[in-house]
């Protein structure tokens, strides 16, 4: 049973003014839940803002730091989980259900991917 | 190149929503079975109800799209069949009276039908598990059972894992719902007197499957390893189900702690790799803290006088030692030593006795281990067991007493079963022979004992 690392992708320059609504947090802490409760979920967090984080490069031999926020790239990751599923399709469908906890005048895309090993 | 769902073709459409509801079925099947169990009292009935309702999707979802709660939609109409047909009982009940012919049993009333709550779901699932587990069972249908109502396995899956024949885990799943529904088998969870034992049998059914898995040498059947898998996630619903039982979260830490080591017990050519020689950077440090918390979970949990750790826990906190060490030499052997002192007052047996002669050995120097081995080489129990002589060649290895080594390790290559592992008992026996060469290299000791 492999293990998958779902990253939320969001767009941080059209996020909803103050983050998820209370309603929304009820959801998902209850499909969180759900999902640990059948066994499958092993971690999972939200990631602070790209403001406050910092990329380091490595290219032709030398490193270079840049300070966020990284305006260019129009999605970036804000939050994961790491889950144990039978097949990727389960992983897909426990996906859809935490998508679905949120309000319509969301965008968002999650990425599942398999994990190696 | 993307691919964009929904696909334009139209078979393709079908197939994807096909894998959808599939899916979607393997992940609610056990909730299913357990909530139409509690309405029909018998799990062979359920199981088919519910397979009615995968049924009933299949044929209805493709047009009409997939339900917003795909999972309710499955539950609610297994249930509606569950009580139609209970209904259809209860009539033909009435009619059989009336014609005056007693009835062997009394029907199960179903009242009106309210969505269930969770909390009522969990608790199906639990008696599920209780009945999947039931010692009426064979411990070979007891395990078939469990993986199919509670892993949601195919039968073809489970025979592969098992290395049985279909046919043969097919019928004893058959076998197994009709002893179930002949000794009229409660759907409960135990309380009271034989609770401790019930219980022990779920465990012991997680245990095993997880065993079986991890027995499995890597090959090209990916199954029997992923039986781990299956068996960590039974033992993780159960703690989520059992909160307060202490060696529920005791198994999971055992499992956990396990599981974190797959990767390195074999090396590139698929020969074992002993706990000395794995490369610990690569234990997975998320099973690994996840181990740590469900141990800490069993402490806490533990019945008193506090710290009494029952047998699960008592292996989950010798595998915690060896996770805590970076490395081998630094492996905490006066713990270990005294958890298997601890182990073998719970819960005796000549294994546990070996292993904690292994601890000794590392912990208070070869001689005092040597004296628990030889104790052990009249057991019957370890008659064939390759790994008393394995362990006694290496302590006598260890004191220079070559010879007698030597003889050890061919003994117990001659015991083993596994062809690797006979290989690694032949050289190790030769090397007795070739003189000072590889130093003392200790043996893996029995399997999912902590070390």
């Amino acid at each position: 049973m492999p293990r998958y690392l779902t990253m939320i992708r969001i767009d941080e320059n059209n996020a909803p003014e103050g983050g998820p609504s209370p309603e929304l947090q009820e959801r998902m802490g209850a499909l969180l839940e759900e999902i640990t409760r059948a066994g499958v979920m092993l971690d999972t967090a939200g990631l602070r803002p790209t403001s406050e984080g910092t990329r380091v490069t490595w290219d032709k031999g030398e490193l270079s730091t840049t300070d966020g926020p990284f305006t260019e790239t129009k999605e970036v990751i804000g939050g994961y989980s790491i889950c144990q599923a039978k097949n990727m399709a389960e992983a897909v469908e426990w996906t859809k259900r935490f998508l679905k906890t949120h309000e319509d005048y969301w965008t968002i895309t999650a990425e599942v991917r398999e994990i190696e090993g | 190149m993307a691919v964009s769902h929904p696909p334009e073709h139209p078979r393709q459409a079908a197939q994807a929503t096909r894998q959808a509801i599939e899916t979607v079925f393997r992940m609610e099947s056990p909730r299913i079975i357990a909530g139409v169990t509690r309405i029909v009292r018998d799990v062979g009935i359920a199981e088919e109800l519910a397979q009615d309702a995968l049924v009933a999707a299949l044929e209805q979802w493709p047009a009409q799209g997939v339900p917003d709660n795909p999972g309710a939609w499955l539950m609610a109409t297994a249930r509606n069949r569950a009580v139609d047909l209970v209904r259809r009982r209860e009539r033909y009940a009435r009619k059989l009276a009336e014609v005056g012919r007693d009835l062997e049993t009394a029907p199960a009333h179903a009242g009106p039908l309210e969505p269930p709550d969770p909390d009522a779901i969990d608790d199906d699932l639990l008696r599920l598990v209780f009945i999947a587990c039931h010692p009426v069972l064979s411990t070979e249908a007891r395990v078939a059972l469990t993986l199919r109502l509670l892993g949601g396995l195919s039968t073809a899956e489970i025979a592969r894992a098992m290395l049985a024949p279909e046919p043969t885990v097919a019928q004893r799943i058959v076998r197994a719902k009709r002893t179930l529904a002949a000794r009229a088998v409660a759907f409960e969870v135990p309380y009271g007197p034989d609770r401790a034992a019930r219980l022990g049998s779920v465990l012991e059914v997680i245990y095993l499957i997880f065993n079986e898995g991890y027995a499995a040498t890597a090959g090209d059947d990916l199954v029997r390893p992923a039986l781990c898998e299956d068996a960590l996630r039974l033992a993780r619903v159960l703690t989520a189900l059992m909160p307060e039982e202490s060696e529920a979260h005791g198994l999971a830490a055992l499992l956990e702690l396990q599981a974190s080591r797959t990767t390195t017990r074999t090396g590139p050519a698929g020969e074992p790799v002993l706990l000395r020689d794995q490369s610990r950077a690569h234990w997975n440090q998320m099973l690994v803290r996840r181990g740590f918390a469900a141990l800490a979970r069993a402490q806490a949990t533990a019945p008193s006088p506090a710290g009494a750790l029952g047998p699960y826990a008592l292996q989950a906190a010798i595998a915690a030692c060896h996770a805590h060490a970076h490395s081998y030499e630094e492996t905490d052997w006066q713990q270990i030593a005294a958890l298997y002192g601890l182990l073998a007052a719970r819960a005796p047996s000549p294994v546990v006795e070996l292993n904690r002669a292994v601890a000794v050995a590392m912990a208070q120097g070869t001689e005092a281990g040597l004296v628990l081995v030889d104790a052990l080489t009249a057991e019957p129990v370890l008659k064939d067991y390759h790994l008393l002589p394995s362990v006694r060649g290496d302590l006598l290895e260890r004191l220079g007493r070559t010879d007698e080594a030597h003889a050890e390790f061919e003994r117990a290559a001659s015991l083993a079963r596994n062809e690797r592992e006979r290989e690694l008992l032949l050289a190790r026996a030769a090397d007795c022979w070739a003189g000072p060469g590889r130093g003392a290299r200790p043996v893996e000791s029995a399997p999912c004992e902590g070390a």
